[in-house]
């Protein structure tokens, strides 16, 4: 994110949009819907997923109407052109990334990635001595924050549970950063594991991930990070970011639902060993015993979803000729207006970071006698989708003082003009509570 | 707007000033529920006294915290069971269950539903009905384990029968 000198005041002197937002929306068919007796749909929950360009939509259904087989399997040739399907959309995959495709393991999202690297690591203790490195037990530590969606901070406590391995986390700021104060004590030679997001789903904050990485590596453990909202949104380049494991979902980066992606560097990945078991992972199976084969397959048990790769390569283009610099410029622009236009709102407070220094484009806040259900009904009735509640980050809620919040995220096909809606719904809230 | 039929005024003044409220001792049961999507949650203790030789309600006793709607409701709730027997509060629970379940299509009785009528346009916004019914299902499961409690073995196999999930 490039830092911000001022917030500027809503429809005051803003430069040219870095995306050509009218003709982007002309790609998505369902922004031409109606909600709530003909209001246009005014879509402000891309973090929780995004909409689907037509090249996406007639990527997955062209695989289907002409290329559909099992990959991986037959000597036919639709079942040939399959799996070059589904090989090319790891190298696309790959390649938006900056990495290698033999780094690339789809996975069903970011939340079953991530699942992935903990069962490797409980698995670990009876896999064998090539997979010691990933066992964890009593007396080893795994390191996680408090700003965690749950996908990156349940499957790690449970992972302790399961282990009797300790579980530690970087404190938050009331402002919404991490504590970093502490940590000399938290990152210790007894950290098996760092795990920490690259951009908050809720606050927007993007922590300093490359120097918590240094400092794990430092002591020998993996770094997790948890990509869901950063790779949709800025150009993220795997040989930059430190990570040992990188993960994300195709829904939140224009593609479809049912397909995420877990990068990680080969060597680990050769030394893992599985998670979840069955046909197309395995080498040679007798019932007295199988092995498995080399990754990325190894972690790819079952048909793949090619139709649903082929999507996300169809995505990682769509992006890519955007220009990811130009998503990054775009959401900044809309999240500086967003965070003036509701600092004008009496009774409201914005959870997290004021500016856009270090901060992406998730706008979640609290508003004074009225709960975040009943503001996002308002919202609703007006055509404007947000998310209410506490966004899979409860704890992150209890540790900035709110029970719960109303969250706006912004996409490549949101407009300046829906900015100015939210922060006038929000106005008629007020109003309709008789709170103004 | 619409949301006037969802928003009637007797919904945002129980909101406002809910009736029963607060944590009261003694008490015969407590539970904790949560609404997971949204955040609304509820500790909510039960009281029972004999009535005839049957158990009802003496006291149902609350702290929420959460949407319009589900504060609402739990108030509400308070007013429908307080100082009757269980089972005839079991049927006014069934009542409102259905109520909540009817998508606009139902006609609320008020002489057994009273106040409560009102959600009637709550109904029509699915992703509101859990909100109505925390309070409902907490009820339910604090009865549940109250009659436990006194070793009532037919009314709580009534009231844990779809009684609601304890959350700790």
């Amino acid at each position: 994110m490039t830092a911000s000198s001022e917030v500027r005041a809503p429809g005051a002197g803003r430069e040219p949009d870095a995306l050509d937002v009218a003709a982007i929306r002309a790609d998505f068919p369902i922004l031409d819907r109606t909600v709530r007796g003909g209001n246009p749909l005014i879509y402000l929950d891309s973090g929780a997923t995004s909409q689907k360009p037509r090249q996406v939509l007639d990527a997955e259904r062209e695989f289907y109407a002409t290329r559909n087989a099992a990959a991986h399997r037959g000597a036919h040739l639709l079942g040939e052109e399959a799996t070059d399907a589904y090989e090319g959309a790891r190298a696309k995959v790959a390649a938006f990334l900056g990495g290698e495709a033999g780094e690339i393991v789809f996975t069903k999202s970011a939340t079953e990635s991530i699942n992935l690297i903990a069962y490797a690591m409980s698995n670990a203790a009876t896999a064998g001595p090539e997979s010691a490195r990933f066992a964890i037990g009593p007396g080893d530590e795994v390191l996680v924050t408090e700003m965690e969606h749950h996908a990156n901070l349940v499957p790690w406590q449970q992972l302790c549970v399961r282990t009797g391995a300790t579980l530690r986390w970087f404190p938050v700021t009331p402002e919404g950063r991490l504590d970093l104060s502490d940590i000399g004590a938290l990152i210790n030679p007894r950290t098996k594991l760092v795990a920490v997001t690259h951009q908050s789903n809720v606050t927007g904050t993007v922590p300093p991930v490359s120097q918590i990485a240094a400092a794990a590596h430092a002591v020998g453990a993996l770094v997790v990070v948890d990509g869901a909202q950063s790779v949709p949104h800025r150009p993220v380049r795997v040989a930059e970011l430190g990570a040992d494991f990188l993960a994300f979902s195709g829904h939140k980066m224009l593609g479809p639902s049912g397909v995420g992606v877990l990068w990680a560097r080969r060597e680990l990945l050769e030394a893992m060993p599985p998670f979840i078991y069955g046909g197309s992972m395995i080498e040679v199976v007798r019932m007295e015993g199988s092995t498995f084969l080399p990754p990325p397959d190894r972690f790819e048990g079952g048909v793949p979803a090619a139709a649903q790769a082929v999507g996300l390569a169809a995505a990682c283009d769509y992006l890519d000729r955007l220009g990811m610099a130009n998503v990054a410029a775009h959401e900044e622009a809309l999240t500086e207006h967003a965070l003036a236009a509701l600092a004008e709102i009496d009774g409201l407070r914005i959870l997290g970071p004021l500016s856009t220094d270090q901060r992406g484009g998730a706008v979640s806040f609290v508003l004074d006698e009225i709960h975040p259900h009943d503001v996002g009904q308002v919202l609703d009735e007006l055509g404007i989708a947000v998310r209410t509640g506490h966004h899979c980050a409860w704890p992150l809620h209890r540790a900035l003082g709110a029970q719960a919040s109303t969250r706006a995220t912004f996409y490549v096909y949101n407009t300046h003009d829906e900015v100015e809606a939210l922060a006038d719904g929000i106005r008629q809230a007020r109003k309709f509570f008789g709170v103004a | 707007m619409e949301l006037g039929s969802m928003y009637q005024d007797i919904i945002l003044d129980h909101y406002r000033r809910p009736m029963h409220a607060g944590l009261r001792e003694p008490f015969d049961a407590e539970v904790h529920h949560v609404n997971p999507t949204c955040g609304d949650e509820v500790t909510l203790r039960v009281t029972l006294k004999d009535a005839d030789g049957e158990a009802a309600v003496a006291d149902v006793s609350y702290e929420a915290l959460g949407c319009s709607i589900s504060q609402a409701s739990v108030s509400m709730m308070t007013e429908l069971v307080i100082g009757k027997p269980v089972s005839e509060a079991m049927d006014v629970s069934a009542e409102f269950l259905a109520l909540m379940q009817s998508r606009g299509e139902a006609e609320p009785d008020e002489d057994v539903l009273g106040d409560a009528v009102a959600f009637e346009g709550v109904s029509r916004y699915p992703a509101r009905i859990k909100c109505a019914l925390l309070g409902w299902m907490a009820w339910k499961d604090a009865t549940a384990r109250a009659l436990t409690e006194r070793g009532d073995a037919s009314l709580e196999s009534a009231a844990a029968a779809d009684g609601g999930r304890e959350q700790k």
